[in-house]
C-alpha cells in the first residue's frame, strides 16, 4: 500500500495506539466485564424467577429495556446518518469522523436490540419470530428492518475499513500472529488497484444512498410499534418523524462525546479540530430546534385537544407531583441549552459543546423514559389497583444492573475497536485535510501532491 | 337456593375430578379419561373399550359409553382450537342495573381458570361517566373485539380471532413481549409473571389447549377466554352461573339468543328494547360484548361497597368518596 507523507504520519502516530494493550486498557475491560457480569447475573435471575423480579407489571408492561432500546437504537440511526451524508458530499473536514460515527452505528445496533430481547418473558421460543411470523405485526417490521440494517451498517463499516486493513496488514506491525492474519483476510487482496478503489467507493456510495433512507424507515417503524397502539401520548400521526429526529439528535450528541473523548484518549487534537466540534454543533443545534418544534406540537395539540385520556398524561407530564421535574429536565437540558450553548459565540467551545451534548444525551434518554412510563401507567380504563407496584413503575435493580451492563458493553466495544482499528482512518485523509496542529501533536510539514 | 343448588355442583365436580384424577397427559389427549362408572350406572355399554390410565398407575379397560366427560379434560387439536366452534357467534350480554359487585363471577372465575386471588381475568370497575352521574358497578372481561388491536400486533400468531368470534392466546406459542398488552385499550390482558402459584392436584390432568389455558405458562400472557371448553359441552361459562343477580347474558349471535341461566332472551331484541351499547364503541375495536346502561338498579351502588373489606375498598374509595 502507498501512503502519501500525511497518511504515513497519521498512521505512524496512532500505530501505537492499535499495537499496545496497555495496563490502562486491561483495567478498563476488566471494569466494564465485571459490570456485564453483574447484568449476566441479573438476567439469570429474570430468567430463573421471571420477570416479576423487574419493576414491570401488568400496566406498564415496558420500562427500562425498552427506553434503552430506542436510546441505543436511535444512536445508531444517526451514526448512519451522518456518515452516509459525509460520504456522499464527499466533505474533506469529514472524512476523520466518519469512522467514529460508523463504530457507533454499528456498536448501538449490537446492543440495542438486546435491550428488546431483555423485554421477551420467553427467550427460549425467540424462534418463533421466524418461525412463525405475522407480517401484520409493527414487531415483525421492526425485526426485519433492524436485521438489515445490522448487515447494512456492518458492511458499511467493513467497506470503509478495508483500505486501511490494507495498511495495518502491510505494515509489520509488532502484534500477534491471529491479528496478523485476521487483518490480511479482512483486507481481501485490497492492494490500491484503481479498480479496487473504484469497487469500494461505488459499493460505499450505494450503501450510503440505501443507509440513509432505511434508517429513517427503520427508525420510523420503531416508532409505530408505539404510535399504532390506541394509547394516549402514542397514537400520534407525527411518532415517526418524531423518532427519527430524535435518533439523529442524540446520536449527533453521542457522536460528538465520543470524538472528545478519542481526542482526549489519543491525543487526536489535530484531526479532530476544534472545527469539528462546531460544526457538529451546529448540527446539534438545528436538530434541537427541530426537536423542539417536534415536542411543542406534540404536547401542545394533546393539551389543547385537551380529550380525556390525553389530558390524562399531559397531567402527569406537568404536574410537579408527577414527572413534572423530569419534564422540565428532559426539555431544558435536552432542547434548550443545546441551542444556547451553541448559539453563543463564547460557548461555543470544544468543552462546552461536548458537556451541552453529554447532558443532552442524558436528557433524552428520560425523554424517552417520559414517552413510555407515563403513557403505560394512563391506562383508558381507570386502574383501581391497590398494589403500588402495579400502579406505578419503579425499575428494579435488576433492570439497573442490565442497563448498568448495556452501557458497559457500548464502552467496552468501543474501546476494543479502537485497539483493532485507527480511530482516525488513514487512507481517508490526504493533503486537503491537513488542518494546523496544537498541543504537539503532529504538524504536517511535508504536502505532497494527490 | 339456587346458590346453593350452584355450590353443591361446584362442590360435587371437584370431588369428581379429585378422585378421577389421571397422571398422565398423554392419555389425556385421548380425551374422555376422567372416568367414573358410578354416575353413569344405566348407561348401556357400546361395547367399545377404551384403555385408561388409573391413578395407581395401572391400565385399565372400560367401556366407552361408562366414561363421564369434563369440559376441561376434552383436548381439542391446534386446529379446531384455533378455529373455533363451527356455527357459533359468541356474544355476552352485560346487565349494568343488577350488579351489585358481588364478586361471585370473580371467585368463580378464578377458581375455573386455577387463578391466584389477585389475578381478575374478569374484573369489576366503579365507574362514574361524569360530575352529576351516580357511579355504577361495571364487570369487564375480555371483549373478544371483532377487530382486535390485540391480534393485529402478535408477531408470532399466539393471539388469534376464531369463526366463533373468541380471541384466544396459545401460550405455547407466545413468546412474552407484552405488546398485545399494550396495545389493548381495555387492559384485559395480564401477565405471568412468575410461575403459577397455584398447584392443584385436579390440575395435572388437564392437557394445555388454547381453549383450557391450563396449565398456565410462565412468561406468557394470558386472558379472559369465555371458557370455550366449556362452551363447548353446551355449559355457560362459570361467571355467568355464578351471578346471583343474573348480570351476564351469554349466548349465540347466529342463533340470537342469549341466557343468564335463569331467562333466555333474543339477543338483537333486548339490545333494542334495553338501548344495549358497546364500551367505547369510538375506538372501533367492535366488542362482543355489550352492555345495557345502568337504568332502574335494582341496588344503590353502597351495596357492592359495604360489605368488602378494606383492600378491595381501596379501589373505589376514590369514586365512592366523590360521590358523597
Amino acid at each position: 500500500m502507498e501512503l502519501n507523507s500525511y497518511q504515513q504520519q497519521a498512521f505512524n502516530y496512532q500505530r501505537p495506539n492499535i499495537e499496545k494493550f496497555n495496563k490502562r486498557n486491561w483495567f478498563w475491560s476488566i471494569f466494564f466485564l465485571a459490570w456485564i457480569a453483574v447484568g449476566g447475573y441479573a438476567l439469570y435471575l429474570q430468567v430463573a424467577k421471571g420477570h416479576i423480579v423487574t419493576g414491570m407489571r401488568d400496566n406498564v408492561v415496558w420500562g427500562l429495556f425498552i427506553v434503552n432500546f430506542i436510546f441505543f437504537i436511535g444512536i445508531s440511526y444517526a451514526g448512519a446518518i451522518i456518515a452516509g451524508l459525509l460520504q456522499l458530499s464527499g466533505v474533506t473536514w469529514g472524512k476523520p469522523i466518519i469512522r467514529i460515527a460508523l463504530i457507533m452505528t454499528v456498536i448501538s445496533v449490537i446492543v440495542g436490540p438486546i435491550f428488546i430481547l431483555l423485554c421477551v418473558g420467553r427467550l427460549d421460543r425467540l424462534w418463533h419470530l421466524f418461525v412463525y411470523p405475522r407480517i401484520q405485526s409493527p414487531m415483525t417490521w421492526d425485526v426485519m428492518a433492524i436485521m438489515t440494517y445490522l448487515v447494512g451498517a456492518v458492511l458499511f463499516l467493513y467497506l470503509a475499513l478495508i483500505k486501511d486493513l490494507a495498511v495495518y496488514r502491510d505494515a509489520n506491525m509488532n502484534i500477534p500472529k491471529w491479528r496478523q492474519w485476521l487483518y490480511k483476510f479482512m483486507a481481501i487482496g485490497y492492494n490500491g488497484a484503481a479498480s479496487q478503489k473504484r469497487h469500494i467507493l461505488i459499493s460505499q456510495n450505494l450503501l450510503a444512498i440505501i443507509m440513509i433512507p432505511l434508517s429513517i424507515m427503520v427508525s420510523s417503524i420503531l416508532s409505530w410499534i408505539f404510535g399504532m397502539t390506541l394509547r394516549p401520548g402514542w397514537h400520534s400521526t407525527i411518532f415517526g418523524p418524531y423518532f427519527v429526529l430524535g435518533a439523529i439528535y442524540s446520536g449527533t450528541g453521542v457522536l460528538i462525546v465520543a470524538m472528545w473523548a478519542y481526542r482526549k484518549l489519543y491525543k487526536l487534537d489535530s484531526y479532530l479540530t476544534d472545527k469539528h466540534f462546531v460544526y457538529l454543533g451546529y448540527f446539534m443545534m438545528v436538530l434541537a430546534s427541530a426537536y423542539g418544534y417536534f415536542t411543542f406540537s406534540e404536547y401542545f395539540t394533546s393539551w389543547y385537544g385537551s380529550q380525556k385520556w390525553d389530558s390524562e398524561v399531559i397531567n402527569k407530564l406537568f404536574s410537579a407531583d408527577g414527572y413534572g421535574w423530569w419534564s422540565l429536565f428532559a426539555n431544558l437540558f435536552g432542547i434548550v441549552l443545546p441551542i444556547v450553548i451553541v448559539a453563543i459565540p463564547k460557548t461555543r467551545k470544544v468543552v462546552p459543546i461536548t458537556i451541552a451534548a453529554f447532558v443532552m444525551v442524558f436528557a433524552l434518554w428520560v425523554k424517552r423514559y417520559l414517552i413510555i412510563v407515563p403513557t403505560l401507567e394512563s391506562p383508558l380504563l381507570p386502574m383501581q389497583d391497590t398494589r403500588p407496584e402495579f400502579v406505578h413503575y419503579h425499575a428494579t435493580w435488576v433492570e439497573w444492573a442490565l442497563t448498568g451492563a448495556g452501557v458497559a458493553s457500548f464502552l467496552l466495544f468501543f474501546m476494543i475497536m479502537a485497539k483493532f482499528v485507527t480511530v482516525i482512518p488513514i487512507t481517508g485523509l490526504d493533503q486537503k485535510v491537513a488542518i494546523p496542529a496544537k498541543k504537539g501533536a503532529p504538524v504536517n510539514t511535508k504536502v505532497e501532491p494527490a | 337456593m339456587k346458590n346453593e343448588e350452584k355450590d353443591l355442583q361446584d362442590k360435587s365436580r371437584r370431588d369428581f375430578i379429585k378422585t378421577a384424577t389421571i397422571a398422565t397427559a398423554a392419555v389425556a389427549a385421548c380425551g374422555s379419561l376422567a372416568c367414573s362408572c358410578s354416575s353413569k350406572k344405566d348407561a348401556v355399554a357400546a361395547g367399545q373399550k377404551v384403555k385408561l390410565l388409573s391413578p395407581t398407575g395401572e391400565i385399565v379397560e372400560i367401556d366407552s359409553n361408562y366414561l363421564n366427560h369434563h369440559a376441561h379434560l376434552d383436548a381439542v387439536s391446534r386446529l379446531e382450537a384455533r378455529q373455533g366452534i363451527p356455527g357459533k357467534k359468541f356474544v355476552m350480554v352485560v346487565d349494568l342495573a343488577r350488579c351489585k359487585n358481588a364478586r361471585k363471577c370473580i371467585s368463580s372465575c378464578q377458581k375455573w381458570h386455577y387463578l391466584p386471588e389477585d389475578k381478575e381475568w374478569l374484573t369489576v370497575k366503579l365507574l362514574k361517566d361524569n360530575d352529576k352521574a351516580a357511579p355504577y358497578w361495571f364487570p369487564k372481561q375480555c371483549f373478544h373485539c371483532d377487530n382486535p388491536p390485540c391480534v393485529k400486533v402478535c408477531p408470532v400468531d399466539a393471539t388469534f380471532k376464531r369463526q366463533d368470534g373468541l380471541v384466544l392466546i396459545d401460550n405455547e406459542r407466545c413468546i412474552g413481549c407484552k405488546f398485545c398488552m399494550a396495545a389493548c385499550p381495555y387492559s384485559t390482558r395480564v401477565f405471568n409473571w412468575e410461575e403459577p402459584k397455584v398447584h392443584d392436584a385436579t390440575m395435572d390432568a388437564i392437557t394445555y389447549s388454547p381453549e383450557t389455558g391450563v396449565p398456565h405458562k410462565v412468561g406468557t400472557v394470558e386472558k379472559c377466554d369465555f371458557c370455550p371448553d366449556r362452551t363447548r359441552e353446551g355449559l355457560l361459562p362459570p361467571c355467568v352461573e355464578a351471578c346471583p343477580n343474573g348480570v351476564f347474558y351469554f349466548g349465540d349471535e347466529n342463533e340470537d339468543v342469549v341466557t343468564n341461566g335463569d331467562e333466555t332472551l333474543g339477543f338483537r331484541q333486548l339490545i333494542k328494547d334495553r338501548s344495549g351499547y358497546r364500551f367505547m364503541e369510538e375506538l372501533g375495536t367492535q366488542p362482543r360484548v355489550y352492555y345495557l346502561p345502568p337504568k332502574d338498579r335494582q341496588f344503590p351502588v353502597e351495596r357492592g361497597y359495604e360489605p368488602l373489606n378494606d383492600k378491595l375498598k381501596a379501589r373505589f374509595k376514590d369514586v365512592m368518596e366523590e360521590k358523597k
